[in-house]
């Protein structure tokens, strides 16, 4: 067990530094970006000059190797537009990207599961049907396009909900968080719809793949035969046993949720790191670029290695063909 | 799709009589599915009005002299100031939202079909080459296919037209790098069941060079799933260069695509304006759409395990 948990986490380490090297030279090939920030009046010595405090003048390698070294430290540079530490402006801006990705993984479940488990009981109901045409739309239907539908009908259609911004937030544990307000509520369910929506098809799919395998065997008719209620079994015996994929798909796509919410929270004027990431794409903003990518990274490749590790400790055989290859 | 292209091994296990060739027992067994035949017929229906967008547009939106400013967020019926009505309205600067759509369907169209076709010969080459090859080759290939695959295709995208810049060329080759492990891994997933069959062995024997078993004689049996991985990652293709093109880093103004045409809508939208969006995200939506159907449909048509 030690030696596997100690080749995975070589392999973390491996890819976080593959992906440093790939988003460093990656990023840095694009045009010069002192014309983005320096003003049309300054003449070429002032242009120089303000290259030379940030850097720039110096050969790629050499940047790269001063960039290497800070990284590891932890400091991934500066942001040319702020001027404040990138991994610091990421990290301001990550609780309010992370509130929106657990609501909606949260939604997806509550939403999801349900009508998967109706679909997987009641294959041939029309309602089943119906659930199964939406969740292949959920799959089809772009997000920003969703997001905007959103927004006419429920922000200025009905008018029931704001369109865009995060609500009034409360401090707790010196972490901001809009989800102990109303006002947040509000802010939080259109956007987090929107980002849930393909995951709850996902769930959808999941819960009625399992809930149809879990139905035939030999447990569930047991539990029939011994005259527990439906509810129970349903909601004791199946359950339980399909919530193991699930749980398992949905840790997963959680640094997807992550991923996607660049669009949401720019559809939504969501102030989270997502948005941040945009403006520095469009503004050349290389260190903040750089620093999102690799804290993304680190998420990715932390949640991947905490669900391999606790399926080799539920699973032994995933250790030993590991061993074997 | 010519009749050659078609595996006949995995359409046709038993022997084919004269009139069933592969090709039309395979027709026949699409279109059972009516659904998947109305996918086919919308489909079909789009890219024809995008072909021939500058024969039946009633105005051509990059023609700025044609344009009208007059004409500006006029709600769909209205008649435009050069006498033909605007069925679908007119956008923020006063162009004919119809023909937007139909030019717009355009580019859309052409860079999911290239970024397609590049992806899938490049993907396909480097997966038989993994398949093939086997030890270092193979394990190095898949490794990165593994990492690859392991980040979200959003976010990879997002990084490459950060590194590459905008224009129809880069986003190209952004949706191609995206793509190409999808069908790397599946054709090496079924060109590694094929090697080992006898037919390869034979070629192998008659001494026939590696290049031409690997994409004379293995590829053609590989193909069955990658039509399939073809038509649901092109669909996927069309809506992330939407995305894309809708956060303002994909394509640029002068080359508007169905995401472009979104974006200049959307501020628009929360005034009342709701036509600007709405109407080439229902194109974009039936596109998507059409191509998944087709797709579903063919994943069982292709798929030998569940014919009877």
């Amino acid at each position: 067990m030690a030696a596997f948990i100690l080749r995975r986490l070589a392999q973390a380490l491996f890819v976080i530094g593959a992906m440093l090297v790939i988003v460093f030279f990656g990023v840095n090939v694009v045009g010069d970006p002192i014309y983005m920030l320096v003003s049309p009046e300054m003449n070429q010595e002032q242009i120089a000059e303000t290259a030379r405090s940030l850097g720039l003048d110096r050969p790629i390698w050499e940047q790269f190797l001063i960039f290497l070294r800070n990284a590891v430290q932890g400091d991934l540079g500066r942001s040319f537009v702020h001027g404040e530490s990138a991994i610091k402006l990421i990290l301001s801006r990550m609780p309010a990207t992370l509130e929106l990705a657990l609501v909606a993984l949260f939604m997806a479940i509550v939403i999801g599961l349900p009508l998967g488990l109706y679909a997987g009981l009641k294959p041939e109901s029309k309602a089943s049907r119906a659930i199964m045409a939406i969740s292949i739309l959920g799959f089809s239907l772009p997000t920003f396009w969703v997001g905007l539908m959103l927004i006419l009908a429920f922000a200025v259609g009905l008018g029931w909900l704001p369109a865009t911004g995060r609500g009034e937030t409360v401090s707790v544990l010196g972490i901001e968080t809009s989800l102990l307000t109303v006002d947040g509520w509000q802010h939080v369910a259109l956007p987090a719809l929107n980002l849930a929506l393909l995951k709850i098809s996902l769930v959808i799919r999941l819960a009625r793949a399992g809930a149809r395998e879990a139905a035939l065997m030999d447990y569930v008719k047991f539990a029939r035969a011994k005259g527990l209620s439906q509810s129970r079994i349903i909601g004791v015996h199946i359950l339980k046993n399909i919530m193991i994929p699930i749980v398992t798909v949905l840790g997963l796509e959680f640094g997807s949720l992550v991923a996607f919410s660049v669009v949401t929270e720019t559809i939504f004027a969501w102030p989270g790191m997502g948005r941040l990431l945009l403006e520095a794409i469009t503004r050349l903003d290389r260190p903040v670029i750089v620093a999102y990518v690799m804290v993304v990274v680190v998420l990715f490749v932390t949640i991947n290695l905490l669900v391999d590790l606790v399926y080799s400790a539920l699973d032994p055989r995933v250790r030993l063909t590991e061993a074997s290859t | 799709m010519s009749e050659t292209s078609l595996p006949p091994v995995t359409t046709t296990p038993a022997a084919p009589t004269r009139e069933e060739t592969p090709l039309r027992r395979f027709a026949r067994s699409f279109i059972e599915d009516r659904v998947a035949l109305l996918g086919l017929l919308v489909f079909a229906t789009i890219v024809l009005l995008a072909l021939a967008a500058p024969l039946i547009a009633p105005q051509n939106p990059y023609d700025l002299a044609a344009v009208d400013v007059m004409d500006s967020r006029q709600p769909p019926g209205a008649v435009a100031g050069e006498g033909f009505t605007m069925w679908l309205g007119s956008d923020g600067v006063g162009r004919d939202l119809l023909s937007g759509i139909l030019y717009g369907l355009r580019i859309s169209l052409m860079v999911g079909a290239f970024s397609g076709l590049i992806a899938a010969t490049v993907g396909m080459t480097v997966g038989l080459i993994a398949a093939y090859a086997g030890g270092k080759v193979e394990t190095v290939i898949m490794r990165l296919v593994d990492l690859q695959l392991s980040l979200p295709s959003v976010l990879v995208a997002l990084i490459l037209v950060a590194a590459l810049g905008k224009g129809v060329d880069k986003i190209i080759i952004a949706l191609v790098i995206v793509q190409w492990a999808y069908y790397a891994r599946t054709v090496r997933g079924s060109a590694l069941v094929e090697r080992r069959k006898e037919y390869v062995e034979a070629a192998q024997s008659l001494g026939l060079s590696h290049a031409r078993t690997v994409f004379r004689h293995i590829l053609p049996n590989c193909l069955a799933p990658v039509i399939v991985i073809a038509t649901v990652q092109t669909a996927h293709a069309i809506s992330l260069e939407a995305t894309l093109s809708f956060l303002g880093v994909g394509l640029p103004q002068t080359e508007p695509s169905l995401g472009v045409l979104i974006a200049n809508g959307f501020q628009y939208m929360i005034s009342g304006s709701y036509w600007i969006s709405v109407f080439p995200g229902l194109a974009l939506l039936m596109t998507i759409v059409s191509i998944n159907l087709v797709g579903d449909r063919l994943r069982d048509v292709l798929n030998p395990r569940l014919e009877k």
